[in-house]
């Protein structure tokens, strides 16, 4: 038995603009769902369409057999986690939780708000106030709020967003595990892509109302779509090149000069004009002309024009011939000596690393500036 | 989840670790008594003197005038004396001052949320409508109503040919008109601190309702009217204290049987009996402080802050 939510051909517009154009979209029943985007991409447009508080301009939302596009928010078995949580002021955390229960007339509401508190490990709270509560708690008692209604579908508005980053990637663990051990469906709004992969199954990838692509966190990240997607997931190097020609599974490009293979697997075109993309973290350095052995992709005569070092690893920009500067990041294991500004240096990668994106693309789409 | 739970159990202890306040924190301390000062002496010179006076000469002699000066008697049968001759004006006075707040409020609430919610760019020309009467004098603003409620005037003219009213039906000089001046004159004291606790709350506190599986009423009910209620209360107070002292309204629009207390305290003062207007004076400023103890208690205001 199915409860999947579907959204066909869903349009919203508000007056000229057009927030969401065209969707569609499958989230299996049971299945940690996330929509990311930058700020503006409709994706918090399309979650507030299927919590009802938004009526579609075209296109229907179906929830397993029946159509909700029209329904009144209070009737959709439908719950949502607020950004900035939304929590009752003037209730107590309890009487919060229980708001849902209640308007439904449910039984046994006291009794299934202690077990719902205990979830979340804030029982020794239920007599406070919002007002009195920490972020991070007052975060889990919207969650508590919204899921002790069983929803069909539970919908998360950047809920993460107001907590500093220490609490963040905590609270994103623990979601994933409620969600696991509740086993509903969870559609998760966001735009941090790092929170989007941690804990989704699926991800769709939003910009400017449509979804660039959608898939497995691992998908996306590894064989984007498009360069709007290789940029907002993640960093990527795309230089300019064109295909030479294909021998079985792989293809041969030319690459400002340099030769360079792609499986054909990651290859979005096979002919023309193409952006070839490469992951920093895949990419490793040699000195310029010390030969890193045959079956590799090999950029050659760069020199590092800066050195950060982060930590766990180090961050290298590299100017090529051609002018263009491609970032490398190298794992700090101690066994490699680090590269100096000034140092010439070849760049090599395995050629199952090479995606090929479609040349007519704007290579800096979704590239996070730094006021966002 | 352990540590958030920490934080909150680190606060308590924290506090009780505080140790006595340093010289600086001292310091600050007799600065806010400094600041306090104004505000007191304005309160002892213009409230604690005044009121003080008031109740003493409550208890005066009333054998005493102005002229010849009172005595100090604890003459306590005034009071008996101003309930047994003002009973009725009394009790008409608080009846007014209900009705014309109850009507504030329906009138106020849905002016006040419309402002709030729906008025959009308005927003601000709205309120300054709300403002605008006070920029005329309340006197001629009352006077006005004699003349939309006059005898002769369309209003009346036009109720009497619908069958309203009688043909020698009228307004002015009727309790009607007493309740109407009173709300009319009082209404943006009930609509601006209504308007102010609206305004505050969170639209994504009604969406949530909405969520929750509560109605449009339900959520009006749940949410809306608890999170208003700071305000409600401000304006009940704002509106029923001055509407249940006025003597204008009752003066300018009513008649004989429709005075007020303070019409009586007034023409007491005015006749120099000050003992018996005084006692009616305490009496009226007990009640009321009596009636908001209760409303206040009622409402339950305090938990919202």
């Amino acid at each position: 038995m199915g409860t999947d939510l579907q959204l066909t051909s869903v349009t919203k517009r508000f007056g000229a603009f057009t927030a969401v154009d065209d969707l569609d979209l499958t989230v299996p029943q049971g299945s940690f769902f996330a929509l990311l985007g930058p700020s503006g991409c409709g994706k918090t447009t399309t979650l507030r369409m299927v919590a009802g508080l938004e009526e579609p301009t075209t296109g229907t939302i179906m929830l397993g057999e029946d159509d909700i596009t029209r329904l009144k928010p209070y009737k959709r078995p439908v719950n949502t986690v607020f950004q900035s949580y939304a929590l009752f002021p003037h209730l107590t955390i309890g009487d919060n939780v229980a708001f849902g229960l209640k308007r439904q007339g449910k039984k046994d509401v006291a009794a299934k708000v202690t077990e719902m508190l205990a979830l979340v490990e804030l029982e020794h709270l239920a007599k406070r106030r919002p007002g009195q509560l920490s972020g991070g708690q007052q975060q889990r008692v919207a969650l508590a709020r919204a899921l002790i209604n069983q929803p069909q579908v539970l919908l998360l508005d950047e809920p993460l967003g107001a907590l500093d980053l220490k609490l963040r990637r905590q609270m994103q663990l623990e979601l994933k595990s409620i969600q696991t051990e509740v086993g509903l469906t969870f559609v998760h709004v966001t735009h941090d892509q790092e929170e989007a992969m941690t804990m989704a199954d699926t991800v769709a990838v939003m910009n400017e109302g449509r979804i660039e692509q959608l898939g497995p966190p691992e998908e996306l990240y590894e064989a984007p779509a498009t360069t709007f997607v290789a940029n907002f997931l993640g960093q990527s190097n795309l230089v300019s090149g064109s295909v030479a020609g294909a021998r079985g599974d792989v293809i041969d490009l030319d690459v400002q000069g340099t030769r360079v293979v792609a499986d054909k697997a990651r290859a979005r075109v096979t002919s023309g004009e193409v952006w070839a993309g490469v992951r920093p973290e895949k990419v490793y350095l040699s000195s310029a002309g010390h030969d890193d052995g045959s079956g590799v992709n090999t950029l050659s005569d760069g020199v590092v024009s800066d050195v950060s070092f982060v930590g766990v690893s180090t961050q290298y920009l590299v100017r090529m011939a051609w002018g263009q500067e491609l970032t490398v990041f190298e794992q700090n294991t101690g066994a490699r000596e680090r590269f100096r500004a000034g140092d010439k240096v070849d760049l090599h990668w395995r050629p199952e690393h090479t995606f090929l994106l479609d040349a007519s693309q704007d290579a800096s789409a979704g590239v996070e500036r730094e006021d966002a | 989840m352990s540590a958030a739970g920490h934080i909150s159990s680190l606060g308590p202890a924290e506090a009780q670790l505080d140790g006595p306040p340093d010289p600086e924190g001292q310091k600050r301390g007799w600065a806010g008594y400094l600041l306090l000062l104004p505000g007191g002496l304005w309160l002892l010179l213009f409230f604690v003197v005044p009121t003080v006076t008031l109740v003493a000469t409550s208890l005066y002699d009333p054998a005493g005038s102005l002229q010849l000066g009172y005595q100090m008697t604890w003459h306590w049968q005034n009071y008996v004396d101003a309930l047994q001759d003002y009973g009725p004006q009394f009790v008409r006075s608080l009846i007014y001052a209900s009705i014309a707040t109850i009507a504030c409020i329906l009138l106020g609430f849905p002016l006040a949320y419309a402002i709030a919610f729906k008025a959009g760019r308005y927003k601000n020309l709205m309120l300054v409508a709300v403002i605008a009467p006070f920029f005329t004098s309340f006197l001629i603003r009352t006077l006005s109503w004699q003349y939309i409620l006059g005898d002769n005037e369309p209003l009346v003219s036009l109720l009497r040919t619908l069958h309203i009213l009688g043909p020698d039906g009228y307004l002015l000089a009727t309790p009607f008109a007493v309740v109407t001046g009173l709300t009319y004159n009082f209404l943006p004291f009930m609509v601006l601190p209504l308007y102010a606790s609206l305004e505050k709350i969170d639209p994504r506190l009604i969406e949530a309702g909405a969520d929750l599986y509560a109605s449009p009423i339900t959520t009006f009910r749940t949410v809306t009217l608890r999170l208003a209620m700071p305000g409600l209360v401000a304006g009940t107070l704002l509106t029923f204290i001055p509407a249940a002292g006025d003597y204008i309204n009752s003066e300018l629009l009513g008649n004989p049987q429709t005075r007020m207390v303070g019409n009586e305290i007034q023409d007491l003062f005015g006749a120099g009996d000050y003992p018996t207007a005084a006692a009616l004076s305490v009496t009226l400023m007990s009640a009321i402080v009596l009636l908001v103890f209760l409303y206040v208690r009622r409402a339950g205001t305090e938990e919202l802050v």
